[in-house]
């Protein structure tokens, strides 16, 4: 590095891109996957301290039972001290819920896929958009059943699934139906089992991290699976009202983090690694689908009888990219900001 | 309550037998309940095995223990299934399949030795007089897996829902949750035992613990076998940094009511129900598909082919021996026949013998 002789003030830089970052404001896009029952719904709302997406749980009994997995993506815009997150939270109800619950991930699996080749699309496109929207997922929560046993073999087949296209962050869900003891046996099952069959997860490890970051990492990969309580209403603690359930025999108090471990949750999702779960997903996931997609293209167009990538493969058109030989995302997906 | 124990005075010393099944996902509190209950360790608490194992979907596992309990002085001898792995694999459509074949062996032993020339004096009864079906506590209503399972088990067994680890459940959600339940129970007709009482022969008392009863469904369980300190009292229950559950605390959790009706006020009336009933319907089932011929699908347990063939033998005893009757009937009326006959053959010759009889004498007297 050169000596600087005298200030220059570059270092307002920084200042400049927030300036501009600010205007444009920022997009997050969170699926949550996990059986119908499990308080997923309510996390959420929990999580970004606002009503944002119904349960989509069955409350009537001349609704049918869902039969497959569904995706549906809710979008909004919160906004705190000036500053804008765009919102999508994609549910996936009917995951796990039937009787035969084989390839009931696949709709998951194609949709997050479907959110990268969307973007690659209009990333290859001759005349793109300055700034192309980001559907792509950048977390996805997966909520385990408190069973205080063991992971099920349907958790282990998506997660390790998921783990290859998305960045996941496993929770215990309604862990308030667990003691502490029981609790802490369970998640070191889960860990012994996870690392058992080398699933992935969530903080992956980086050269450019520094010690601090490292040390933070590792204490969250420590707690990793977050066990979580929510809840949209209030009870009152100590002359305070707080977010809580109030049960027959006591007061729980989702914000103490002697209860349960919803703020490590939240302050890991938002407060730390927000940006790095955005980026993550642009430099490890879209780069790993977006180098299998223009090798399968360099094959196919060298020998065209080779057999075709994974995802069907893209061809570059000139123009607005509408009608392609594409899988084109679900109807209910992305709204257009 | 005298009329009630009026009929089972005999019983009393020699003691009552029961059986019952508890079936439900892995982690709803199946084991736990049955722990309680017994107020022993009966079922072994499922095993941390290997993480290596966990994805290897093992089935269903079904287990009959037996237990002696001892309830105001009565004696139970108690046979509980459990059924490990049910709801844990990612198709799940064989676990039914094992519940109700199991179910109807059962069945099929009491065919086979009913129909038995000698029969066994000492023959246990192994026919589950009540299933409990333990629902995890989402909170909304019943999953297909739930409904399923409740529809394909009641015409062989009583089921009795149950919410598995209902701790987690504040009052307002569990009266919600209960509701929707009943609900969903009604609308998809799944006959579940709902303490059954007639209101015109049943006395005051009964038709109001029965629909007192009726009301709790389905009972909101919470099951311990671990002891507490709560308020200098030790009692049976579930700590938490934010309170404590006791198990046997009505306000908490239903066990109590659960338990004396299970083991002390229903349990003839639910063994009633699986004899003369359930039962009798099985065995009418079988019977008509046997007699007519009808398709043997899945193996032929020995009992099966027993109870079928000794219906056929005794069918075979039944038309030999109206052929006998037959036979007999012929011959004696052949004999009849051949006595009226020779009857008329001899009147014939007295008949002749007078007639020259008489013209001899007239012969002589001219």
């Amino acid at each position: 590095m050169s000596a600087l002789n005298g200030y220059v003030g570059f270092d307002t830089i920084t200042q400049q891109i927030e300036k501009k970052l600010l205007k444009r404001g920022f997009q997050f896009n969170v699926m949550v996957v996990g059986q119908s029952g499990l308080g997923k719904s309510t996390l959420v709302n929990t999580i970004f301290a606002s009503h944002l997406i119904e349960s989509k749980g069955r409350v009537a009994c001349d609704e049918p039972p869902r039969q497959t997995t569904e995706i549906e993506t809710v979008g909004h815009i919160i906004e705190e001290n000036g500053v804008r997150l765009k919102l999508n939270i994609v549910d996936t109800p009917g995951y796990g819920d039937q009787v035969n619950n084989e390839n009931c991930w696949e709709p998951i699996i194609k949709y997050i896929k479907d959110q990268h080749s969307a973007y690659l699309r209009k990333e290859l496109t001759a005349t793109r958009e300055k700034y192309i929207q980001d559907s792509r997922i950048h977390c996805c929560l997966f909520f385990l059943t408190p069973s205080g046993h063991a992971l099920k073999p349907i958790d282990i087949v998506v997660l390790k699934k998921l783990s290859e296209v998305v960045n996941v962050v496993p929770v215990i869900a309604k862990s308030d139906a667990l003691t502490l003891e029981e609790r802490a046996a369970f998640k070191m099952r889960i860990k012994q089992e996870l690392t058992f069959h080398n699933i992935r997860l969530y903080p992956y490890e980086s050269e450019e991290d520094d010690e601090q970051e490292q040390a933070l990492n590792e204490s969250i990969r420590d707690l990793i699976p977050f066990a979580v309580v929510g809840s949209e209403r209030n009870v009152v603690v100590d002359g305070k009202a707080v977010r809580g359930r109030k049960n027959r025999y006591g007061v729980i108090n989702v914000e103490n983090e002697d209860h349960c471990e919803f703020v490590h949750l939240r302050n890991f999702l938002t407060r730390t690694h927000l940006q790095d779960l955005i980026e993550t997903t642009a430099q490890i996931h879209y780069e790993a689908f977006r180098s299998k997609q223009l090798l399968a293209i360099k094959e196919s167009t060298q020998q065209p009888t080779s057999p075709g990538a994974v995802h069907p493969p893209i061809t570059p058109v000139n123009g607005n990219a509408s009608s392609s030989a594409l899988t084109s995302p679900t109807s209910t997906s992305v709204p257009a900001f | 309550m005298a009329h009630r124990l009026g009929g089972r005075r005999k019983n009393v010393k020699k003691g009552f037998q029961f059986t019952f099944m508890v079936v439900g996902a892995s982690g709803t509190g199946r084991t736990t309940f049955v722990n309680t209950l017994c107020d022993s360790g009966v079922l072994p608490k499922k095993i941390s095995d290997n993480p290596e194992e966990a994805h290897n979907e093992a089935g269903i596992k079904i287990k009959p223990v037996s237990v002696e309990l001892d309830e105001d002085g009565v004696r139970i001898s108690l046979t509980i299934v459990d059924t490990p792995g049910f709801g844990d694999n990612i198709d799940n459509e064989k676990c039914f399949q094992e519940i109700v074949g199991y179910l109807e062996s059962q069945y099929d032993d009491i065919l086979a030795e009913e129909n038995r020339i000698k029969r066994n004096p000492r023959f246990r009864d192994n026919r589950v007089h009540a299933l409990l079906y333990f629902i995890a506590p989402t909170g909304h209503a019943l999953r297909e897996i739930d409904i399923e399972l409740m529809r394909r088990l009641s015409p062989r067994v009583n089921v009795i829902p149950v919410i598995g680890r209902a701790d987690s459940l504040t009052p307002q959600e569990l009266r919600d949750f209960k509701r929707r339940i009943m609900e969903d129970i009604e609308h998809y007709n799944i006959p579940i035992y709902n303490f059954p009482y007639d209101p015109e022969e049943d006395d005051e008392d009964t038709v109001e613990e029965n629909s007192e009863l009726r009301t709790l469904l389905p009972f909101a369980i919470i099951g311990s076998d671990e002891e507490i300190v709560v308020n200098g009292r030790t009692v049976r229950g579930r700590q938490y940094p934010w309170g404590a559950v006791e198990v046997d605390n009505p306000k908490h959790s239903d066990f109590a009511r659960l338990r004396s009706a299970l083991l002390s006020s229903h349990l003839q009336d639910l063994k009633e129900i699986t004899h003369d009933f359930l039962y009798e319907n099985y065995r009418t089932e079988k019977l008509s598909r046997t007699i007519n011929g009808g398709d043997q699908d899945g193996a032929a347990l020995d009992a099966d082919e027993m109870a079928s063939q000794s219906v056929r033998l005794k069918e075979e005893q039944l038309r030999r021996e109206e052929e006998k009757l037959r036979d007999i009937e012929l011959k004696v009326q052949k004999e009849i026949q051949e006595k009226r006959q020779e009857l008329l053959a001899k009147e014939e010759a007295l008949r002749s013998l007078e007639a020259r009889l008489a013209a001899a004498q007239l012969q002589d007297a001219a």
